[in-house]
């Protein structure tokens, strides 16, 4: 892991609750910048996966969040901050299927309980941690075998 | 096969993308939860589903889905061909079920884009 060099691209983006129709605006822009730095496309579908359902999620459950990103030579960082209600039990809410989700998030194709199994799945590193009432905080890593 | 044979095939409504109807598919995905073809779809393929929504679209793009099939006669809302026509991401519509729609194109050679699924998530 190459954590201590500096990255060859950052960004912050901010999302807001309850914005269905954006929905997926901020990882489609982080997707076509990781294409245009030349990243490989695996690494580029796994990074925009994981930024598209963190974006859903804040959109779903949070009345805002930021999405951030940072590219160096060896990985790709993407951290996601939101204001929200927090996750009461994180270890029910990591279970494929568990879901608390609105009819209006299922009508989207979302809400099955499968975003936070598909975020850890496609992250190298995954880290979740929240607080009730004031939000969750994701921190996704994917490697880059080869360097940029 | 070309879109044109798909067409063709599902007897299909071209929504966006009459100018890129030469394009080349081997394979396919099929379903309506958009999580779903996040975790098990693969590039380059036909997405076919009978949701709608602009979420069909973005799922699309961010997995470089070769085009998408609306099935059982559905026609999207006009802000998911504005986003399509955007993302240059062709969309055909089709009356024929998603059963039907996937083993018409199934018989002419169309692959489903993963088999099966033996290592599904790891429950925690």
């Amino acid at each position: 892991m190459h954590v201590h060099e500096k990255p060859t691209f950052e960004s912050n983006y901010t999302v807001q609750g309850g914005n269905f129709d954006e929905a997926g605006k901020v990882a489609s822009q982080i997707k076509v910048i990781l294409k245009k730095l030349g990243l490989q496309t695996d690494v580029v579908r796994k990074a925009a996966l994981v930024a598209y359902e963190s974006e859903i999620n804040i959109v779903s459950y949070a009345r805002k969040g930021t999405i951030s990103i940072s590219v160096t030579p060896g990985q790709v960082k993407i951290e996601t901050t939101d204001e929200g209600q927090g996750i009461p039990d994180i270890n029910l809410a990591m279970q494929e299927g568990y879901s608390t989700a609105t009819s209006k998030i299922r009508e989207m194709g979302f809400g099955a309980g499968m975003g936070l199994c598909n975020i850890k799945k496609f992250s190298d590193y995954f880290q979740i941690t929240s607080e009730i009432g004031k939000g969750t905080h994701l921190k996704m890593i994917i490697n880059i075998e080869n360097g940029v | 096969m070309t879109l044109n044979e798909v067409i063709e095939i599902l007897d299909a409504d071209v929504l966006v993308g009459q100018d890129q109807l030469e394009m080349e598919v081997k394979t396919a995905f099929g379903a309506d939860l958009m999580s779903d073809v996040l975790a098990f779809a693969k590039s380059g393929s036909l997405l076919l589903t009978g949701l709608t929504n602009p979420q069909v679209i973005r799922t699309s793009d961010i997995l470089d889905i070769a085009a998408i099939i609306m099935v059982r006669g559905k026609k999207p809302a006009p802000e998911t061909i504005r986003l399509a026509e955007e993302l240059r991401i062709p969309v055909l519509s089709t009356k024929y079920i998603l059963f039907e729609t996937a083993g018409r194109l199934y018989e002419k050679g169309i692959k489903g884009c993963v088999e099966r699924v033996d290592n599904n998530f790891a429950r925690s």
